[in-house]
């Protein structure tokens, strides 16, 4: 009756217990680590949006894509697109100046991703509030109910991620660089830069699937 | 905006009128009563022993892992009661219910239960006891065991462990409510479509049931991704992957299942949610709408879901019975294999439950054999408890008990899930009791293996051993109530008998429906014996108090601290060398627990957020149900400014001094006896 493996360390001189450094877990890796997590979660959402939006798709009576096309507005999304990437960018940039230990350099790079992000939010609302005043609305149909779901889903989170920036602002002006501080706008890139990701699929689901195909 | 609604609404109390209080019921006045005397009866208890604040600092406030854990278990049992309630009502219902000549009582044609009412007893079975009991019990002991079995101090985020246990407790809150406030869903736990949408339910049952599923799925996700970030970041030094504890090798890959599958959950409801609300045509049976979708959506989580509740219960049997065979776990990196194979299989296999729903024979079959191909890993698994036991030291007590319990029951559940899984067979039976008795043998199994781990485990955490004469005579009734039951329904289902029914109309069936009275009637007396189990432990709690290893043949970390664990969980990190680590230093001779010096630990502080996050997300959803549009606005503001507020918290942790530390660790007594080895 032995126990499986490595048995042929000298049990009299093996270190048993680990004094000195009690805590010794990398802290930003942790967080980061967990939030990678909640983002599988959140594609994990948009996988089954997307799926349903392939399933609704498919309705007899209703073409999609001739719908997409008539309805959405390729050249606006793409002027969107321009903004939400600058934005992603311009985060990008901050993230640089973090590295370097530029609170100014962050702050400027936040404040810019931030301005672009509300850029972004003011187009799509501004088309979603011509489309219901036309009249398409979520209620029309069930393709259109999914349509509008996935923009205004990912509307939500450039929302939640402005709010954040904002929080982000004000924690980096009281605390500096501390750890809660980096791991926080570390995460907040990880963020970022999904909804850009996840913008894209929008982009060619709904906005170019109409015209191109 | 929102949908048109039938019926009365008001801007201040938006559905909620007088009406929705069903005191014309007196079954549900009589619960009621019930109810208001053990609030009372803890609410006094509370003044009287002045045990508020200790309460509050202790538990309500806790950012402990094991302290979560026990919460999360006491839930579990709570509403496991409730689901026992439940399941009595059908029994009942359905003993009495049998022909056009039977009685009715209480407003009903026959039986005593109305077609609504036992509608909303079936749904609130179902999911209570996937969701609300099972779940916690199982998140509870993971919660409690896996940092113990890794050597860490505690959860990777305890702050959002707390978080993710206050909603799942409010959810289940809310599923309580629905009893006296309103109604609840009657047409099965997993949801019926288009028959959930506002037209054809117009009531706020649908809503309860609803919210609180999706609250309890917010509250799984967020103890998945704490359980995950554990096991993956905060393993003591030399603790490879490969040395894990079996435990928790079936705790991560359950969660990996709750950490993709449940935000499909979310999204199947949410879809719900906004053709209830907005009127959109997700499911309508008009305007686009596609009901498909719904059973996709659902069971591409809810599949999965049924192994996310298995992989920890075989992690427990994992660990009970190499203890109680005195051997190493036979097969250990086939087991590991196995569970995620198990668990990689499960997202292939969901069509499985609507067969008989419009797929063509080539689909079918593709699922047909996808789900046989599960039974692969789950027989290796089988196989390997059976070698470990073979030609080992088999000792018999209550954990050991249950364990092979339980693996009588997975053999007779997966059995008949592979009859089940043939789309020809199941096409006789689906909707069936045998389908039924199926997933009844492996929930069952689910719970033998929950209370051979609460016996297993309980001496660690409480510093003393339950006793056995009780347990003894609680399980061997339970086994009683499980034979009584379930023989008879899987005859049923082969004689054709549909599930959820109100009436039965074949008197034929009585015999086999009396006699599962009398199954429920055992299940009962194992109730009564739960509870002298319980009285007695606790009574004789200083007499059984034991010390680090009270099984005498334990194999894990989580032996190599005292009992019961102390704050910190572990003086010093131990370092690992071997995958058994503690048989390994036993074998060796370094089995000892003694220091002489001791160092600051430093853990996470207490804090009211998380509770009051839980309590603020309750009014959100009780605001949802009944359309109280100012309250659900006013509680999700608060949601977001208290997360806010809480961000800029700058004390979050404290020290745990050398001093105390010290303190702490001279008081125990590792060396007494252990009670297995006597
Ligand atoms: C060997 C593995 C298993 C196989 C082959 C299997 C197969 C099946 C099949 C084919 C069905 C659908 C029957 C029908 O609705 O007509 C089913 C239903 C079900 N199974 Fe299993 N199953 C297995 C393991 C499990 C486990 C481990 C659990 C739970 C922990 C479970 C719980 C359920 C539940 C809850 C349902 C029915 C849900 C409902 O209709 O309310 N099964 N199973
Ligand atoms: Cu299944």
């Amino acid at each position: 009756m032995s126990s499986t493996t490595d048995t042929r360390i000298q049990p009299g001189s093996t270190v048993l217990w680990d004094k000195g450094d009690a805590a010794g877990h990398d802290i930003l890796g942790t967080r980061t680590f967990g939030f990678w997590l909640y983002m599988l979660t959140d594609a994990m959402v948009y996988a089954a949006f997307f799926a349903a939006f392939g399933v609704l798709a498919h309705n007899a009576g209703l073409n999609s894509k001739s719908v997409l096309a008539a309805v959405f507005n390729a050249q606006g999304a793409y002027r969107e697109t321009i903004a939400l990437f600058a934005s992603v960018l311009a985060y990008g940039y901050a993230m640089v100046a973090l590295k370097k230990g530029s609170r100014s350099g962050v702050a400027v790079g936040t404040v810019v991703a931030l301005v672009l992000g509300l850029v972004f939010l003011g187009m799509v609302s501004g088309d979603m509030e011509r489309l219901f005043g036309q009249g398409i609305v979520p209620q029309s149909n069930g393709f259109l109910s999914i349509v509008f779901t996935l923009i205004i889903y990912h509307a939500l989170h450039i929302i939640v991620g402005a709010i954040w920036m904002l929080v982000m602002l004000a924690q980096m002006g009281r605390d500096g660089f501390t750890s809660n501080v980096v791991y926080r706008l570390i995460n907040l890139r990880i963020f970022w830069h999904f909804q850009a990701v996840i913008w894209v699929f929008i982009f060619v689901f709904v906005y170019l699937q109409g015209k191109v195909i | 905006m929102f949908v048109h609604l039938q019926g009365p609404w008001n801007p201040v109390w938006g559905r909620l009128s007088l009406q929705a209080i069903p005191y014309h019921n007196p079954i549900l006045v009589g619960t009621f009563l019930f109810a208001v005397v053990i609030a009372l009866a803890a609410v006094g208890a509370v003044l009287y022993f002045r045990a508020g604040p200790y309460l509050w600092r202790e538990w309500l406030t806790t950012v402990d892992h094991k302290k979560i854990g026990v919460m999360y278990c006491l839930l579990g049992l709570v509403m496991l009661f409730r689901g026992f309630a439940d399941a009595l009502m059908i029994r009942t219902q359905q003993a009495i219910a049998v022909g056009p000549h039977s009685p009715g009582y209480l407003g009903a044609l026959h039986g005593y239960l109305t077609p609504f009412h036992i509608g909303q007893v079936y749904t609130a079975h179902g999911l209570i006891m996937v969701v609300f009991a099972a779940t916690p019990l199982l998140v509870g002991i993971m919660n409690i065991i896996v940092p113990l079995q890794i050597g860490a101090r505690d959860m990777a985020y305890p702050y959002l462990n707390a978080l993710g246990f206050w909603l799942t407790a409010a959810a289940a809150g809310l599923v309580m409510l629905s009893l006296f406030v309103g109604n609840f869903a009657h047409g099965g736990w997993y949801g019926f479509l288009p028959y959930f949408e506002l037209p054809y339910s117009p009531g706020v049952g649908v809503d309860y049931w609803m919210w609180a599923f999706q609250l309890s799925a917010v509250g799984t996700t967020l103890g998945s991704i704490n359980l995950i970030a554990t096991i993956v970041k905060m393993r003591a030094p030399g603790m490879t992957w490969m040395r894990m504890p079996i435990f928790t090798w079936a705790s991560l890959s359950t969660n990996l299942i709750a950490l993709t599958s449940f935000p499909v959950l979310m999204v199947s409801l949410a879809l719900l949610g906004l053709d209830r609300y907005f009127g959109t045509h997700f499911y309508t049976a008009g305007n686009g709408g596609n009901l498909m979708l719904y059973n996709d959506l659902f069971w591409v989580w809810g599949h999965p879901e049924v192994y996310f509740l298995i992989l920890p219960a075989f992690g427990m049997m994992s660990e009970i019975i190499p203890t109680f065979s005195e051997k190493t776990l036979f097969g250990y990196t086939t087991m590991v294999v196995a569970s995620f194979a198990i668990g990689g299989v499960s997202w292939g296999v969901w069509l499985h439950h609507f067969f008989t729903m419009a797929a063509e024979p080539s689909v079918n079959s593709f699922y047909s054999v996808t789900t046989m191909l599960v039974g692969i890993p789950t027989g290796v698994k089988v196989f390997n408890w059976i070698f470990t036991m073979y030609r080992g030291r088999v000792r018999f007590e209550l954990p050991m008990m249950w364990a092979v319990l339980a693996l009588f029951l997975l053999l007779v559940g997966g059995m008949s899930g592979m009859m089940n899984a043939f789309a020809a067979n199941d096409y006789m039976w689906h909707n069936g009791v045998f389908v039924v008795a199926h997933f009844h043998m492996m929930v069952l199994l689910i719970a033998a293996s929950i209370f051979g781990a609460v016996e297993y485990w309980f001496p660690k955490i409480f510093g003393f051993k339950l006793e056995q004469r009780w347990g003894k005579w609680f399980f061997w009734f339970m086994v009683l109530g499980t034979a009584w039951v379930f023989v008879p329904m899987f005859i049923l289902g082969f004689t054709g008998m549909t599930r959820r029914l109100d009436y039965v109309p074949y008197t034929q069936w009585a015999p086999y429906l009396r006699v599962m009275l009398v199954g429920m009637a055992f299940y009962v007396i194992a109730l009564v014996f739960f509870f002298a189990h319980l009285y007695v432990s606790l009574r004789d709690r200083v007499k059984n108090r034991v010390g680090a290893d009270p099984w005498g043949t334990s194999r894990n970390l989580e032996w190599m601290t005292h009992s019961p664990v102390p704050a910190y969980n572990f003086a010093y990190i131990p370092h690992v060398h071997a995958r058994d680590e503690w048989a390994w230093r036993k074998e060796n001779g370094v089995a000892s627990l003694a220091n002489e010096s001791f160092e600051d630990i430093h853990m996470p502080r207490n804090t009211g957020v998380p509770v009051l996050l839980g309590a603020l997300s309750f009014v959100l959803c009780f605001g949802l149900i009944w359309r109280i549009w100012w309250l659900s606005a006013a509680s999700l503001a608060l949601v977001v400014l208290v997360i806010i507020v809480r961000s800029f918290a700058r004390n979050t942790d404290e020290v745990i001094t050398a001093k105390t530390v010290a303190g702490v660790e001279g008081a125990v007594d590792d060396a007494l006896p252990s009670a297995a080895r006597g």
